[in-house]
């Protein structure tokens, strides 16, 4: 290590920032207690802030460090902005919830940060190594955010059942990895690209749909997604909207460099797995959706549908099929955050409600509230011109332009059968006779959120090439022209 | 300047609308009126910029306010192209409504939610200015769209009544033929230009002129077809005969809407469309034809109609109707300046009439039958005077602002020398006799006579408060004056036929390389003389064999004189009529029996419509609707959605809730795709 400098980690200043800030903050908590929780929220967002301006301000080219573990660039940087600002969301959308539920818990925004942390060297990491323990540093975080209530048996339920589903998974990982490095003799993602561009033996194959697995797993990719709707639906409120809102962009963000540097000479192959997993993941998440009555489970499926959407983007294995992707979960992170942010306000007596019949007479207690709910289900289920319409259409278009007519076909119709249960919330709020009306009181902070999110959706129209061309030019560094 | 001329009637929607409700009436009213307000000094600002700006050159901008969308060859910007045309455009708009939204505050007091009434005002303002801003036919029909929501939401706007509900369905679905005419010319454009960029097309017109466009087994001339449709998209707006039923049942709305929505502004958006498109109509001779006849014949029968109309409103209804008649006849001659110059007198002077009709009807507690009136003046003398302006304007006596407009109009038809030239000429002639004839017709049996209603109302007719009054004076500065002072500017005759020559083929030439050189040409060509041409510079543009404005100023003394006598002539019929004589209507009315039932049931459009249409649509829909439920659904729909319904139970069955089944699928799956892997590769190998 004679050549270490302080400078050559200048690529990693983010996230050694977030991990420093992290400390202090754990060490406030430590002593203050947990009603520093207030605090430390805001104190985790304004890192947030931070972390953002530091990733803009790198000089944006593509840098190597810690020995070719960790790599930044273009790409990273986008999707590491949007996992910051999903992050802050996340905090924002939680600290009204927790102490309405008497969550009083101070570990809470800084496990989300941690797991911020992991997602952020996730989408840099350039080498099995670096990508497993990222990956670890993130699920680790994840499990204990779900089980956080412990004395609520659902909450600990469900941070069980994540964590031995997720243990699996990270076997599986593992297993995959051994293969790679048996078979290549190298964990470097360039040196495995050259190796496999050299020879292809069955067994990095093999390797290689391991690791997809264990990664698909992470995305609730069908068929590894079992867990997703018991967590979501135990796990407390603001945690599943954390849940629904960063950690599968980190780990789509994961999969797409994975597939596009080392994996890159398989692609005929990859290619395959990837449509199998997005087909029956629209499929299931359509279908499947059909008869919840609770509304997380209900996001369950409908974030499990999405994925297949998503991963339709990486299956066209082009600039327009990444783009699409990023640009894809970008509109899906705001609209989720708004929708969890009604979900959020859906109390009566002081109770958190979950069922979707809950739902009625919104239209007439809270009507703005409503309209906002409405607006956000008319975009996830892709009416134009809101920004879902969109993301859906990018994503398609992208598999038509690489000749994946069966997926894009079973893309549409998946997407008019999940139609169903999205406009079914609607009809529940607008046309079902109206209970109760719910506790009034909404916090600012999560005003600023639905306002954000819903401006995006109807303002997106105006000017969409904008965000359209900041994912592309993120693509392009992942894909050089030359390749697509 | 340029945003604080568009964008502070959207600010005001926004802020009215979403906080109207919390904040108060009274915010809501504060703050869209401030709005407008603005919008309309900057607007009169930005007219002197643009117009004298630049040395009495003209000062035409486009400002992009930023990128829209790009698909393939497709590009189109946000901007705000401000050239003569639009100033012109942009004046009109924001002052009329400035003056409706001041005397709203007033006539809508005593509503329930003025607040939304306010911030609908505001929005129709702003879409208006986006389309008569736009610099591409996108953006114009955002605009075009936007007015339409507007003013379906403004008609429809007391809606416990049942009748206000279907006017507003009615104008929304007549309004769409005509959209989707103006949305085919879109595409049209777009696949005979290649773009939908104004300049660009403007610039290309000439050289397809003589292109044809194959379809259908015919030859059809492309810019005639472009022009025929975006045509179709003018006659739904603009009420124009065929498409005009929605415009009286259009008066459903409150008065100042139909003030500001169906008589001053949006209902010329399709005269203004016309015109903005000059460069291409002018390659289109039968396009222009056609505009010619439908703008004749829709002036005469909506003066029919209007003389036998016993509903104040309605008569103004179709006296607009008649009016945007006569534009679109100006612009079929190619006399745009004088299309544009009766469209802002007109504006004024429509608006006038409407307001104060509103407030004759506020006086008597929402009496609009003029059966049921008479004899008011006295009480309500400030109105009865502001009434008088405006119909002797409209009638075109001498001195008013119509007088100006209308004649110009009239001699312009004149000098086309063509026949539809002549037709609309005589039509117009005829046209004018009737409405000289209704606007006393109204005057008289409104203000005149014995009082018609009862005792109680009657006694408690009160003259408006001075914010309804105070718009209505303004309004009637422009009615008195607006022609005087813009005749030389909008439609004066050029500098001698020779250098006016010159100067449009100059302004030809320019047009087709770039506007940057126009002003020197024009410099040399006639220096600083202040006409038309270098009012409208390049922003209208006229071919030399058709320019009929030069013609009209060099027509027989007779043609100048012809529009006087018959206004005035119709002014004293009227007058003999209602004021003097009046059992005479009763007995002209048995004596025409059959020509009277055929005006005053409309020509009975509606009942033809409803035949045609309307019955066969409702029967064609049932026998669909009974097919599609029997057949379609139960196979279709129904069938598919059990299925999916069955689906969702089989695969919640797998949602078991035990881990040790989890996992065990998991690891089925990575089998699955373990073997198809190693299968695939030993195949491929084999």
């Amino acid at each position: 290590m004679s050549d270490f400098s302080l400078s050559s980690l200048m690529p990693l200043a983010p996230e050694l920032f977030l991990a420093v800030a992290g400390m202090v903050l754990l060490v406030v908590g430590a002593f203050m207690g947990n009603r520093s929780l207030r605090l430390i929220s805001w104190a985790s967002v304004v890192c947030y802030g931070i972390a953002a301006v530091m990733v803009v301000s790198g000089d944006g080219g593509r840098a190597e460090t810690l020995g070719g573990m960790f790599v930044m660039d273009g790409y990273a940087e986008l999707i590491k902005i949007f996992i910051l600002v999903g992050l802050a969301v996340s905090a924002i959308l939680s600290i009204q919830y927790l102490y309405q539920e008497q969550i009083l818990k101070f570990e809470y925004p800084i496990l989300i940060l941690f797991s911020g942390i992991g997602m952020m060297l996730m989408v840099s990491a350039h080498d099995l190594l670096s990508l497993y323990v990222a990956l670890e540093l993130q699920s680790l975080s994840l499990y204990v955010l779900a089980a956080i209530r412990r004395t609520h048996l659902r909450s600990a339920e469900s941070g069980m059942k994540y964590f031995i589903l997720g243990a699996i998974s990270s076997g599986v990982l593992l297993f995959g990895i051994s293969l790679i490095y048996g078979y290549t003799g190298t964990t470097n993602f360039a040196l495995i690209g050259q190796a496999l561009g050299a020879e292809i033996s069955l067994g990095a194959l093999i390797g290689m749909v391991f690791i997809l697995a264990g990664l698909a797993f992470k995305v609730s990719a069908v068929p590894f997604h079992m867990w997703t709707p018991d967590v979501y639906e135990g796990a407390p409120t603001s945690v599943t909207a954390f849940f629904a809102l960063v950690p599968k962009l980190a780990a789509l963000g994961l999969i797409a460099r994975l597939v596009f540097e080392p994996f890159y000479p398989l692609q005929d192959d990859w290619v395959q797995i990837i449509w199998i997993l997005s087909a029956a993941s629209m499929l299931v998440g359509a279908f499947a959706g059909l008869r919840q009555e609770n509304i997380k489970r209900l996001l369950a499926y409908s974030s499990i549908g999405n994925m297949g959407y998503a991963l339709m983007g990486i299956a066209a294995g082009t600039t327009a099929g990444l783009s699409g992707l990023i640009f894809y979960m970008a509109v899906y992170m705001i609209m989720t955050a708004g929708t969890f942010a009604v979900i959020l306000s859906m109390r009566r007596q002081d109770v958190n409600l979950e069922k979707i019949s809950d739902l009625a007479g919104l239209s007439h207690h809270m009507p703005k509230l409503a309209y906002i709910l409405a607006i956000l289900m008319f975009s996830m289920s892709g009416i134009p011109p809101l920004a879902g319409f969109f993301g859906k259409f990018v994503i398609f278009q992208s598999a038509m332009e690489s000749h994946l007519y069966v997926l894009a076909v079973i893309g549409v119709l998946t997407s008019v059968v999940s139609a169903y249960y999205y406009l079914r919330v609607i009809k529940v709020m607008f046309f079902d006779t109206p209970a109760e009306p719910y506790d009034g009181h909404i916090s600012w902070g999560r005003w600023i959120v639905l306002a954000g999110s819903v401006g995006f959706i109807l303002l997106f129209i105006i000017s969409p090439s904008s965000l359209l061309d900041i994912c592309r030019t993120a693509a392009v560094y992942l894909i050089p022209s030359s390749l697509s | 300047m340029e945003l604080l001329a568009v964008f502070p009637p959207l600010l005001a929607f926004l802020l009215a609308f979403l906080l109207g409700r919390r904040l108060g009436d009274r915010f809501a009213q504060i703050v869209t009126c401030t709005g407008v307000v603005v919008a309309a000094l900057a607007s009169c600002a930005l007219f002197i910029h643009v117009v004298f700006g630049n040395d009495m050159q003209g000062d035409p901008r486009t400002i992009v306010l930023m990128h829209w969308m790009t698909s393939g060859d497709f590009k189109v910007d946000w901007a705000l192209k401000i050239d003569q045309l639009t100033v012109v455009m942009m004046c009109v708009v924001n002052i009329v409504s400035a003056c409706v939204h001041i005397y709203s505050v007033g006539y809508m007091s005593h509503d329930e939610s003025k607040e939304r009434f306010m911030s609908y005002l505001s929005l129709f303002t702003f879409a208006m200015l986006m389309l008569v801003t736009s610099d591409n036919l996108v953006q114009l029909f955002f605009g075009w769209e936007g007015v339409g929501v507007a003013s379906y939401l403004l008609i429809g706007f007391w809606n416990q009544k049942n009748s206000a509900n279907s006017a507003a369905i009615k104008a929304f679905l007549v309004n769409r033929v005509g959209d989707f005419g103006l949305a085919l010319g879109i595409f049209a454009t777009f696949a005979v230009f290649g773009t939908v960029h104004m300049d660009t097309i403007f610039a290309m017109a000439p050289e397809k002129a003589a292109l044809t466009y194959h379809f259908l087994g015919m030859d059809i001339h492309a810019l005639t077809l472009i022009c025929v449709l975006l045509f179709i998209g003018a006659m739904g707006k603009s009420a124009q005969l065929g498409l005009h039923t929605w415009l009286p049942d259009a008066m459903e709305g409150p008065t100042p809407v139909s003030a500001l929505i169906h008589a001053a502004t949006m209902v010329t958006a399709g005269v203004f469309l016309v015109a903005r498109m000059s460069p291409v109509f002018e390659y289109a001779p039968t396009a222009l034809m056609l505009v010619t006849l439908v703008g004749a014949t829709t002036a005469f029968v909506a003066a029919t109609i209007g003389m036998t109309q016993f509903d104040i409103k309605r008569v103004i209804a179709y006296s607009t109707m008649s009016q945007l008649g006569y534009m679109f006849f100006a612009l079929g001659v190619s006399a745009y300046g004088a299309a544009i110059f009766h469209l802002m007198t007109h504006a004024f002077f429509k608006a006038l009439l409407f307001l104060g009709a509103g407030s004759v009807i506020h006086a008597l507690h929402h009496e609009q039958d003029m059966r049921n009136m008479g004899g008011v003046w006295k009480k309500i003398p400030a109105t009865y005077v502001l009434m008088w302006i405006g119909s002797l304007a409209l009638a075109g006596m001498p001195f008013f602002a119509g007088f100006y407009s209308k004649d110009i109009i009239l001699e312009s038809a004149f000098a086309d020398h063509t026949w539809f030239g002549n037709y609309a000429f005589w039509m117009g002639i005829a046209a004018a006799l009737m409405t000289a004839f209704y606007s006393a017709r109204l005057l008289f049996m409104t203000f005149h006579g014995k009082p018609r209603m009862d005792h109680h109302t009657y006694d408690h007719a009160h003259e408006s408060p001075p914010s309804m009054l105070s718009p209505l004076m303004i309004l009637a500065v422009g009615a008195l004056f607006a022609g005087f002072f813009g005749y030389e500017s909008f439609v004066g005759s050029g500098a001698g036929a020779s250098s006016h020559a010159t100067q449009v083929v100059a302004t030809e030439n320019v047009v087709i390389e770039h506007d940057v050189e126009a002003p020197v040409v024009e410099e040399s060509t006639h220096g600083h003389e202040w006409n038309r041409h270098a009012f409208w510079q390049d922003s209208l543009f006229v071919l030399p064999e058709n320019d009929t404005l030069e013609g009209a100023h060099h027509v027989p003394l007779w043609v100048k004189l012809l529009p006087i006598i018959i206004g005035a002539l119709g002014l004293l019929l009227g007058a003999v009529f209602y004021g003097w004589k009046t059992g005479l209507p009763q007995k002209v009315v048995s004596a025409f029996n059959p020509i009277h039932t055929l005006f005053y049931n409309k020509w009975f459009f509606d009942e033809a419509y409803h035949a045609a249409f309307v019955t066969n649509a409702l029967r064609l829909g049932r026998a669909f609707w009974q097919g599609d439920k029997n057949i379609v659904d139960g196979l279709g729909p129904d069938g598919v959605a059990n299925t999916s319904q069955r689906v969702a139970g089989v695969l919640s069955r797998f949602q078991s809730g035990y881990v040790f089944q989890y996992a065990l699928i998991m690891i089925l799956g990575l089998i699955a795709l373990v073997t198809w892997m190693f299968f695939k590769m030993v195949t491929g190998q084999a």
